[in-house]
């Protein structure tokens, strides 16, 4: 093993294994009965991509029902009030449970972490397959609830409308239920993961803070998802068989189911944000050539996040009949969130700090992210304020924050992770120049659509509402103008990573300089990743012995 | 369950203390005799408990808060035996017994701020609406919850 | 083979931690609809039988012993002993479900069902009127029952797949599998069989002793 790179070795000239994890077996039915971990990463990338292509599709009829509050297009009314609220719950459960809970952790982590760690795969391969399939299942059960009629609950299922509404209410929330399933095992796996996998030599200190990223979202899916599972057991069996416990009508208490959401659904943001916060904690030091600020501050931060996201879940209910006494507890303890974002972003900017910075393509995501993800937390902090927050509760501004956090944080961490991995997953190199053009598209075409429901939401444009006053109109019209721009966005970047898989360069080992361990395996691995079995013999983000050459 | 079986590289021997066991090797240390007069005992003290905790059942100790008490008390020194000595959690690796407890203190979390909550919030239907029965007037096209009222 | 067991005992205690959090999800529901129905719960829970209860907490508490002897025994090469142990567990299992389904029959039997398949009852003394005036029982009680039937259930559920585990490992050990070197699939099995346990420790004093 060197301890320095030579600049040639960063452009590839190592031979290249003939075999690797994409044709070492071949056929459909080697991909479908894989246990690989780079392969199940790959399967679930497609299907979060496609289920992030319906969701889009969704959001864009959202927007386009409001261009107008008349609701026409060309003249004639085009959408009802029902349709629209079908249109939004649909956009909501397929983008939380279909996308953005399984996008990172099951898709790029899945891929990633094994090799991070120098292992050959995580602890339980088969659970690992059986978890894609249970997404998969889930997806069949919620496109199936689609088909047949749909939903109009929005994706929170809040009781008593959703246990008295007609529509497939009981198919989506079975979906639900088996994604939530599908989440538990990829967290348990990736647990046991890291607790036994790692390559000798390397402690818990030295794991690159991605995987202390996926560490502390794992823990949250082991704790949270369980309470949802049976959560949305019990709402069907209300549903079904009135049994008396949400639905006012008989005898239940419908603030007791929002406990019962939001224990699992406030943590599953955190689920969303903190696998997003760690990919950024790899980008950054890559592209700074610096070694991180603060490393054990970045890893506690991340497992605080995950241990508060336990005790913040009230504040969903302020204005929902919760007590006084709750209210005032829960707005204390959300102010605490502040603490380890703040921790995370500070040390970022150290680390960019009279860093050699480099422009590449995930690093302009990794730079979005952190403007975006400023405004995301910070809008955050006046939901936690009480008085603000029974002023902006169901605005346009909730629904700006948090697509600031969602969207803008986590899913362009999620693009910066997939353009910072891509040469390593396919072994082709992407354009730079379109890459970089896509993601400026994305990022104005973001701020247009989100950020004018800042100003909506403040002036008291109530979320989730077909019709509104004329005066909102100009800026719902630059809102959903913003939306085609993020449209045109994301396909010319979908576009460059496709074409890539064509025409791309060959990608060497290691594009980047980066300086952990998936880097040491060629481009794309070897079935079980590497070719030696890497040992850990330097702290990882040293740049000190490194000369990086850029391609 | 042959799962991380293809971990054919064994990485031992490298991990920080939370993985490793604290002293020794527990399984073997112990001659199969003696331990199993453990699970005797703890077998003993169980059932033992299960008569305390139904006797106690028939006595009213002043107020019902104190029957829940002692029986949830009981039920825990109950729950401790069996993690402890059923389920090995004494002798077991001390990340196992770190798992368990996040598990108990999650749920002590949980349960606590929805208790809070209900405790303290002004519960205005349908059990606290002290109408009498006989009086009790219901308007036409009020919901059903609210024209709920309770004769004590 | 250390390193394998270590790793798959790790996984099983966290789906262990996720069996809680399942079962404390109806726990917290049924603990907190108490607080809301307290005088319905007490009365509602009088149709329970004690010694029903308390009978099958004593079979639970054995099979839990059987378990750890038949895990003792296979961890000491014995693998007739284990045999006989986990044969011993599956019949207090079964011993188990008998009782409780002398129960449930007797529960189907006199109308205390779940939820709006509760039939009034004539001594429920909490009385409300619904919309249409008349005067009914609280809803209370048939949210009592709606626990019950979901708490008992979901725990038999798990009882009916031990047993399945059980005798898929009995077969193995009968097939003399296990050994002092290889016994992780007994030893887990054991873990879900205590859990099964640990759950009714819980569940007799809340819905049997209570009052």
């Amino acid at each position: 093993m060197e301890h320095t790179l030579t600049p040639g070795a960063v452009l590839g000239d190592r031979p290249r294994p003939e075999k690797n994890y994409l044709n070492e077996t071949t056929g459909i039915w080697s991909w479908m009965t894989t246990i690989d971990h780079k392969r199940i990463g790959i399967m679930y990338l497609c299907g979060v991509s496609t289920a992030f292509l319906i969701g889009g599709v969704f959001a864009l009829l959202v927007r386009l029902a409001l261009l107008n509050p008349q609701h026409t297009l060309f003249g004639r009314v085009w959408v009802t009030a029902e349709t629209y609220n079908r249109f939004f719950t649909l956009h909501g459960v397929v983008m939380v449970f279909l996308f953005i809970i399984p996008s990172i952790p099951a898709s790029l982590a899945n891929f990633v972490l094994p090799m991070m760690l120098g292992a050959k795969d995580v602890a339980f391969p088969r659970l690992n397959l059986a978890s894609f399939y249970l997404w998969v299942g889930g997806a069949i059960f919620g496109i199936t609830a689609m088909v047949l009629g749909g939903v109009d609950t929005g994706w929170t299922f809040y009781t008593p409308y959703s246990t008295t509404t007609d529509g497939s209410v009981g198919l989506m929330v079975m979906a639900a239920f088996i994604l939530g399933f599908s989440s538990i095992f990829t967290g348990l796996n990736f647990i046991a993961t890291v607790h036994k996998l790692r390559a000798p030599g390397m402690g818990w200190f030295d794991m690159p803070l991605f995987v202390w990223g996926i560490y502390a979202t794992a823990l949250i899916q082991i704790l949270a998802t369980p309470v949802l599972a049976i959560t949305l057991v019990l709402l069907l069996l209300e549903r079904t068989y009135k049994i008396g416990i949400f639905d006012p009508a008989y005898g239940g208490d419908p603030v007791l189911f929002q406990h019962f959401f939001w224990f699992y659904s406030h943590p599953a943001v955190y689920i969303m944000i903190v696998p997003g916060m760690a990919i950024i904690s790899e980008l950054i030091p890559t592209f700074s050539r610096k070694t991180i600020f603060g490393y054990r501050a970045i890893a506690y931060s991340s497992v605080s996040l995950a241990l508060l996201s336990f005790i913040v879940w009230g504040h969903h209910m302020f204005v929902a009949g919760e007590s006084d006494l709750a209210n005032v507890v829960f707005s204390a303890l959300t102010f605490l969130v502040a603490i380890p974002s703040g921790v995370k972003v500070f040390n970022w900017l150290s680390t960019m700090y009279k860093g050699n910075i480099s422009f590449e393509t995930p690093m302009l995501y990794a730079l979005s992210f952190l403007f975006l993800f400023a405004i995301g937390g910070l809008t955050g902090i006046f939901f936690s304020t009480l008085a603000v927050d029974i002023h902006l509760t169901d605005t346009y501004f909730v629904v700006a924050h948090f697509h600031y956090v969602m969207m803008g944080s986590t899913v362009i961490a999620f693009f910066g992770g997939i353009h910072y991995w891509w040469p390593k997953m396919t072994g082709r190199m992407y354009s730079e120049k379109w890459g970089a053009i896509a993601c400026a598209l994305i990022f104005v075409g973001f701020n247009m659509t989100f950020g004018s429901q800042f100003i909506m939401g403040g002036q008291g444009m109530p979320r989730r509402y077909f019709n509104y006053l004329d005066k909102f109109q100009p800026i719902h019209a630059f809102s959903t103008y913003g939306s085609w721009v993020l449209a045109v966005g994301l396909f010319m970047m979908a576009i460059n990573l496709l074409v890539s898989l064509k025409t791309g360069k060959r990608a060497p080992d290691n594009p980047w300089g980066g300086t952990t361990m998936e880097w040491e395996s060629s481009s794309p691995p070897v079935f079980h990743n590497f070719e030696h079995q890497p040992v850990l013999e330097h702290e990882p983000y040293d740049y000190r012995h490194r000369t990086v050459t850029h391609v | 369950m042959s799962d991380a079986n293809i971990h054919g590289n064994s990485h031992s021997g490298t991990h920080s203390q939370l993985d490793a066991a604290p002293s020794g090797h527990h399984e073997h240390a112990h001659d199969p005799k003696a331990e199993a007069r453990v699970y005797i005992a703890t077998l003993s003290g169980l059932l033992i408990l299960t008569a305390i905790t139904v006797g106690a059942s028939y006595i009213q100790f002043g107020s019902s808060a104190a029957n829940i008490v002692i029986a949830l008390t009981i039920a825990t020194i109950k729950a401790v035996l069996v993690s402890l000595f059923f389920m090995h959690l004494l002798h077991e690796k001390p990340v196992n017994a770190i798992i368990a407890i996040a598990g108990f203190l999650f749920l002590g979390i949980f349960l606590m701020f929805d208790f809070l909550d209900v405790g303290s919030r002004a519960n205005v239907q349908p059990t606290n609406l002290h109408v009498p029965v006989a009086a009790a007037p219901v308007a036409p096209g009020v919901a059903t919850p609210a024209a709920d009222v309770r004769k004590e | 083979m250390e390193q394998q067991a270590d790793t798959t005992k790790i996984g099983m205690w966290l789906f262990l931690v996720t069996e809680v959090l399942t079962f404390g999800g109806l726990f917290a529901g049924f603990g907190l609809m108490q607080s809301r129905y307290p005088q319905e719960f007490i009365e509602a829970h009088e149709h329970l039988q004690r010694p029903l209860g308390a009978l099958n907490t004593v079979v639970l508490l054995v099979s839990s012993f059987t378990m750890v002897m038949a895990v003792l025994a296979a961890r000491t090469n014995q693998s007739k002993k284990t045999v006989r142990y986990l044969i011993m567990t599956i019949a207090c299992a079964f011993i188990f479900l008998g009782v409780k389904y002398f129960e449930y029959s007797h529960k189907f039997e006199e109308g205390l069902l779940p939820g709006s398949f509760y039939h009034t009852q004539a001594t429920d003394t909490v009385k409300i009127i619904n919309a249409a005036g008349q005067v009914v029982p609280s809803h209370g009680y048939a949210t009592f029952f709606s626990f019950y039937f979901m708490m008992t259930g979901l725990h038999g559920i798990h009882i009916l797949a031990g047993i399945g585990l059980l005798t898929w490992i009995a077969i193995r050990a009968n097939r003399g599998e296990f050994s002092s070197a290889y016994y992780t699939p007994v030893d887990l099995v054991g873990l879900f069989w205590h859990l099964v346990d640990l759950i009714w420790i819980y569940l007799f004093p809340l819905y049997y002793l209570i009052s």
